[in-house]
C-alpha cells in the first residue's frame, strides 16, 4: 500500500492533496464521537474520556480546598466558634478522601489515559469502553459522597477511617458506610485505569518503541499503574470488611469477638503507604518530561530514572508500619520499617542528581512549566528530609499525629504531586485545547502558590513540635499556638487567590488565548507533539515509527509511518512487548451507551448496599443486564473474525 | 521559654531530651543537605553557558564529571542515612531499657476524658482519679495504657514520645521529669466528636510534697460538716450525679465517669477544657453539652439553691 508519508496536505505534492485530505475525513468519519448529547455520553475516545477525567478531578481539587480553607478559617484563632465539632470532623474527612480518591490518584490515571496513547503513538486505550465505565463508576462515587455531605451524612470519622471508631458501635448512622462505599467507587475506577494503562503501554507502542526506548512519563505511568494493581484491592478489601462489620455484623475488626482493631490499619495502611507513591511516581513522569523540553537536553542517566522508579514502586510497600509506631508493635518490628523508609530515600535521590546534572548540562529557558518544576525541587525536598526524620521511631513518636506530619504531607503531596501537576497543566494544556496558557498569569499563579504553601505549611512543623495534634477543631489561647496558626491560615488564603488566579488564566486563554500549533514549546521531544493541538480524534493520520528515546529530536525529515492500517473502521496496532515489532490488528469497539448503563446500575447497587445485603442480589441482576448487552453483537461483514497477524 | 510546657522542644526529662538530640542531629544534617541540593539547583540553573549550540544527551562534553557528581551525591545520600540509622537505633535502644519503677500507673482512655489509677499493693490504698496524673520529679514512672472504647493516643511531649490506646492491647510508656512542674499533654490520636477537648496533666511534684499528695487521694472523702454542703451531699445523691460517678466514703460508686473523690484538688475539669473554678463548675454541671458537645455528661436542672449547695460539697472534695 503507498500512502503518503506526511499527514499534511500542505506538504504533499499538488497531486496527492485531495488524497491525503480524503484519509483524514475517513478516519474522522470512523473515530470521532456521535454528534448531541448521545455521541457525547457514548463516547470511548481516550481524549474525550480523559479531559472530563481531568477536570471531575480538578473540580473535586477545588472542593477539597475550599473545605481546608474553612478548617484553616476556623483554626485561625484559638477557641474560635466558627466551625463546631461535627461539621469539622466531617470537613478534614471529606478534604482527605477527596483529595487522595477523588483527585490525586484520579488525576495521574487521568493524564496517563488521555496522554500514553498520543505518546505512544497509538489512536485509543486498550479496552475503549471499560475506560469509559470507569470514568462513570468514579464520577457517581464521588457525587454520592458530595450529596451525602450536603444531606449531613458526610463521613466523619477520618480518611484513613480507624476502627473501633468507625465500627458499628462508635460510628452510628450511615456516615462511615457512605465513606465505605465512596472507596468502593475509587477502587473499581482505579483498577480499571491500571488495566487499560498497562495493557495499552506494553502492547500498543508505536514500531521502533522498544522498552529501552519508551518514554520516562510512560514509564512512571507504568509503574503507577502496577503499584494501583497491587495496592488498590487491599483498601478494596478492608473497606468491604468494615462495610460488613456494620452491615451484617461480621467481627474482623471487633476485638471483643476475636477480631482485631488494628488488622484495619495494617491492611489499610499497605494499601495507604503505596497510594502516596502512586500519586508521587507520575509526578516524576512529568517533571522528566518538562525537565527535557524546557533544558532542552536529554534526560541524564535514563537506564538510572528507570531503575529508581522501579526500586521507589517496590519500597513502596515495604514501609507501611511507619504509620503505625505508636501502636506498640514490637521495636525489632518496627527498625525494619524505618531502614526501608531512609532506603527510598535513595532512589528518590538519585532522580534528584540525574534531573540537577540534566538542567546543569542542558540550557533552561524560563516558562511556567519550568517554573513549577524548580518549585517541586524546593518544597519537595523539605518534605523529603522531613520524611527520613520521621522515619526514626523515637522521633515519630513525638510528632506522629501532629501538625508536624500535616506540615511533612503537604510538602510532599503539594510538592511532589501539585507542583508538578500545575506544571503538566501548563505544558499539555495547550495540547489539550489548541491554545497557550497566559505566561504573564502563569508567573503569579506560581509566585503565589510557592509563598502559599510555604506559608501555610512551614509553621505547621513548629506547631506540630510543639504539641499540636492534628484533627482537632479548636484549642485553647493559653497553649501559644494562636499566632503560628493565623500565619498559616493567612497562607491559606494565598494559596486561594493563586488558584483563582489559575481559573481566570483558563478561563481567558479558552476564550482568545494564543493559539497553540503542533508544538508551542517548540523543542518538546515526544510524539503527542507531532499531531494538531487538540488531536484529531484518530490522534495520527499515520501511525509514527520511532528510532529513539527522544523522537521528535531525532526525526528524520522524511518520517517513516505505519501503513496498512484499515481506515474505514476502528483498528489498533498491536506490537510485541519488549521491542515493540508489529504483531497484528485489532479491531477496538466502537461507541456504545451500555458502559454508562452499567455504571448507573452499578452506582444504584453499591449505594442499595448501605441499607440492606439484599441489593448484592438484585443487583447482581441489575448489572448482569447492560453488561451483557455490552458485550453482545455480531461481528458486521468486513470485521476480522480474529486479529490478523502481520507478516 | 513557654509557660505553658507542651513542646517537644523543651524536654523536661531524660526520654524527652534524647529524642531532642536526635532531632537536633537530624535538624542540622537536613538544612547541610538543604542548602548542597539547592545550591547545586541553583548553580545548574543559572551558571553562565558558552554561546552557540549545546549537544544534547550521551557523548556530549562534561557527561564524564557529571557521572562522577551523581555518584559521589548518591555515595554521600547513603552515608548520612547509614548515620541516622546508628544515632536513631542507639536512641530507640535507650528509650526502651528496662528499669524499676517508682510509680506504676493505669490509664484508660475513655470519649473523652483520662481514667488514672494507680498500682498499690495494698488494696484500699490504690488511688483512682482523672485527667491529672502526679508522679515525683526525677524518678521513672511506668504509665499502662488501655482503652475502654475507641483508640486514643497518649502524650505529653515535654516528657516522652506518645503511644496508642488500644482496646484489648495493653501497652505502656516509661516518663520521668527532671524538675517540679505542670506539663500539659493531650489524646493525639482522633477519637470522634470532642478529640479536640481530651487534655490532661501531668504534675510533677517534689518526692514528699508527692507522698503527701499520694495519701490525701488515697482517702475516702471526709463527710462536710457545715450544712450547705451536707445539703449539696445530699442533692449529689438523689440527683442523675450518681449514675455515672463516685465518690469514696458515699453511697456513690458508679465508673462511667469520672471519679469525683478529691475533685476539688484537680486543676481542671472537663479533662483540661476547663480551669477547676467555681463559675466554671456551675456551668458545666447545668450545660455541659454548651462547653463540650458530644460529651457524655448530661444538662442537669437545678434549682439555685440547690446548685449552690452542690458547689459547696464539690468545694469540700479536696
Amino acid at each position: 500500500m503507498s500512502a503518503p508519508v506526511t499527514a499534511d496536505p500542505d506538504l504533499v505534492p499538488p497531486a496527492e492533496r485531495e488524497g491525503v485530505r480524503e484519509l483524514h475525513r475517513q478516519l474522522d468519519r470512523v473515530w470521532r464521537d456521535g454528534p448531541g448529547l448521545r455521541g457525547w455520553l457514548m463516547s470511548v475516545d481516550h481524549k474525550s474520556l480523559g479531559k472530563r477525567y481531568v477536570i471531575t478531578a480538578f473540580v473535586f481539587f477545588l472542593l477539597g480546598g475550599l473545605e481546608a480553607a474553612m478548617m484553616r478559617a476556623q483554626l485561625s484563632r484559638p477557641e474560635n466558634g466558627l466551625i463546631g465539632p461535627d461539621l469539622y470532623n466531617q470537613l478534614f474527612t471529606m478534604h482527605g478522601t477527596t483529595m487522595m480518591f477523588l483527585f490525586a490518584v484520579p488525576v495521574m490515571s487521568a493524564m496517563g489515559l488521555y496522554l500514553v496513547p498520543l505518546m505512544i503513538g497509538s489512536r485509543d486505550v486498550a479496552f475503549p469502553r471499560l475506560n469509559a465505565y470507569g470514568y462513570y463508576v468514579y464520577l457517581i462515587g464521588g457525587l454520592f459522597l458530595y450529596v451525602s455531605f450536603f444531606l449531613n451524612v458526610g463521613p466523619d470519622a477520618g480518611w484513613f477511617a480507624y476502627t473501633p471508631l468507625s465500627g458499628p458501635a462508635f460510628g452510628v448512622g450511615k456516615r462511615v458506610d457512605v465513606w465505605a462505599q465512596t472507596i468502593t467507587f475509587t477502587e473499581i475506577a482505579g483498577l480499571i485505569s491500571a488495566v487499560e494503562l498497562i495493557t495499552t503501554i506494553f502492547k500498543q507502542r508505536a514500531p521502533g518503541m522498544s522498552l529501552n526506548r519508551m518514554p520516562l512519563f510512560v514509564w512512571s505511568i507504568l509503574v503507577m499503574a502496577f503499584m494501583i494493581l497491587f495496592a488498590m484491592p487491599w483498601v478494596a478489601v478492608d473497606s468491604q470488611f468494615l462495610a460488613m462489620d456494620r452491615l451484617i455484623g461480621t467481627h474482623f475488626f471487633n476485638q471483643a469477638e476475636g477480631g482485631d482493631a488494628l488488622l484495619w490499619q495494617h491492611i489499610f495502611w499497605f494499601f495507604g503507604h503505596p497510594e502516596v507513591y502512586i500519586i508521587f511516581i507520575p509526578a516524576l513522569g512529568y517533571v522528566s518530561t518538562v525537565i527535557a523540553t524546557f533544558t532542552r537536553r536529554e534526560i541524564f542517566g535514563y537506564p538510572a530514572m528507570i531503575l529508581s522508579l522501579v526500586a521507589t514502586g517496590f519500597l513502596g510497600f515495604g514501609l507501611w508500619v511507619h504509620h503505625m509506631f505508636a501502636t506498640n508493635i514490637p521495636q525489632m518490628g518496627e527498625s525494619f520499617f524505618t531502614a526501608a523508609s531512609a532506603m527510598i530515600a535513595i532512589p528518590t535521590g538519585v532522580q534528584f542528581f540525574c534531573w540537577i546534572a540534566t538542567i546543569w548540562g542542558g540550557r533552561p529557558r524560563f516558562a511556567t512549566p519550568f517554573l513549577f518544576i524548580l518549585g517541586f525541587f524546593a518544597v519537595f525536598i523539605i518534605g523529603g528530609l522531613s520524611g527520613v526524620m520521621i522515619a526514626s521511631v523515637p522521633f515519630d513518636l513525638q510528632v506522629h499525629d501532629t501538625f508536624f506530619i500535616v506540615a511533612h504531607l503537604h510538602y510532599v503531596l503539594l510538592g511532589g504531586a501539585v507542583f508538578p501537576l500545575f506544571s503538566a497543566f501548563y505544558y499539555w494544556f495547550p495540547k489539550f485545547t489548541g491554545r497557550v496558557l497566559s505566561e504573564r498569569l502563569g508567573r503569579w499563579n506560581f509566585a503565589l502558590f510557592f509563598i502559599g504553601v510555604n506559608l501555610t505549611f512551614f509553621p505547621m512543623h513548629l506547631l506540630g513540635l510543639h504539641g499540636m495534634p492534628r484533627r482537632i477543631y479548636t484549642y485553647l489561647e493559653g497553649t501559644g499556638w494562636g499566632s503560628l496558626n493565623l500565619l498559616a491560615s493567612i497562607g491559606a488564603v494565598t494559596i486561594f487567590v493563586s488558584v483563582v488566579i489559575f481559573l481566570v488564566n483558563v478561563a481567558r486563554t479558552l476564550r482568545n488565548g494564543e493559539l497553540a500549533g503542533d508544538d508551542p514549546w517548540g523543542s518538546s521531544s515526544t510524539l503527542e507533539w507531532a499531531t494538531t493541538s487538540p488531536p484529531p480524534a484518530y490522534n495520527f493520520a499515520h501511525l509514527p515509527v520511532v528510532q529513539g528515546r527522544y523522537p521528535l529530536w531525532s526525526r528524520p525529515l522524511d518520517p517513516p509511518v505505519v501503513t496498512g492500517l484499515r481506515t474505514d473502521q476502528r483498528e489498533l496496532l498491536i506490537t510485541t512487548l519488549l521491542d515493540a515489532v508489529p504483531d497484528h490488528r485489532h479491531r477496538t469497539p466502537d461507541p456504545t451507551i451500555w458502559p454508562l448503563l452499567a455504571a448507573l446500575a452499578t452506582g444504584v447497587t453499591f449505594i442499595a448496599l448501605i441499607f440492606t445485603p439484599w441489593a448484592a442480589v438484585i443487583g447482581g441482576v441489575l448489572v448482569a443486564g447492560p453488561l451483557i448487552a455490552w458485550g453482545w453483537g455480531k461481528p458486521k461483514p468486513g470485521d476480522p473474525v480474529v486479529t490478523e497477524g502481520i507478516k | 521559654m513557654r509557660d505553658w510546657l507542651q513542646s517537644a522542644l523543651q524536654p523536661a526529662g531524660p526520654e524527652a531530651a534524647r529524642v531532642h538530640a536526635l532531632w537536633v542531629f537530624m535538624l542540622w544534617i537536613s538544612i547541610i543537605v538543604f542548602v548542597l541540593v539547592l545550591g547545586a539547583l541553583a548553580w545548574g540553573t543559572f551558571r553562565r553557558r558558552a554561546p552557540g549550540n549545546v549537544t544534547i544527551g550521551e557523548g556530549s562534553p562534561g557527561e564524564r564529571g557529571m557521572k562522577r557528581a551523581v555518584s559521589a551525591a548518591v555515595g554521600a545520600t547513603v552515608l548520612v542515612l547509614f548515620a541516622f540509622l546508628v544515632f536513631d537505633f542507639s536512641t530507640g535502644r535507650a528509650l526502651t531499657a528496662r528499669r524499676t519503677p517508682a510509680v506504676q500507673i493505669e490509664v484508660t482512655g475513655h470519649q473523652w476524658w483520662w481514667e488514672v489509677n494507680y498500682y498499690n499493693a495494698v488494696p484500699n490504698r490504690r488511688v483512682t482519679t482523672a485527667n491529672e496524673i502526679h508522679i515525683p520529679v526525677g524518678r521513672p514512672v511506668l504509665i499502662r495504657l488501655n482503652s475502654q472504647d475507641v483508640i486514643h493516643s497518649f502524650w505529653a511531649p515535654d516528657l516522652n514520645g506518645k503511644r496508642d490506646l488500644i482496646p484489648g492491647k495493653e501497652s505502656s510508656l516509661w516518663i520521668q521529669a527532671d524538675s517540679p512542674g505542670v506539663y500539659h499533654g493531650q489524646c493525639a490520636e482522633f477519637c470522634g466528636y470532642q478529640h479536640a477537648k481530651m487534655a490532661f496533666i501531668v504534675v510533677a511534684d517534689r518526692p514528699d510534697d508527692f507522698a503527701r499528695w499520694y495519701a490525701a487521694q488515697a482517702d475516702t472523702a471526709s463527710t462536710p460538716t457545715d450544712s450547705l454542703a451536707l445539703r449539696g451531699q445530699e442533692v449529689f445523691l438523689s440527683s442523675p450525679c450518681v449514675m455515672c460517678h463516685s465518690i469514696h466514703g458515699t453511697p456513690a460508686g458508679a465508673t462511667l465517669g469520672p471519679d469525683l473523690t478529691h475533685l476539688a484538688s484537680r486543676r481542671y475539669i472537663a479533662a483540661g477544657s476547663l480551669p477547676n473554678t467555681r463559675g466554671n463548675l456551675a456551668g458545666w454541671v447545668l450545660d455541659a453539652q454548651g462547653i463540650k458537645p458530644g460529651a457524655k455528661m448530661p444538662p442537669n436542672s437545678l434549682t439555685p439553691a440547690d446548685l449552690q449547695a452542690l458547689l459547696a460539697y464539690l468545694g469540700t472534695l479536696k
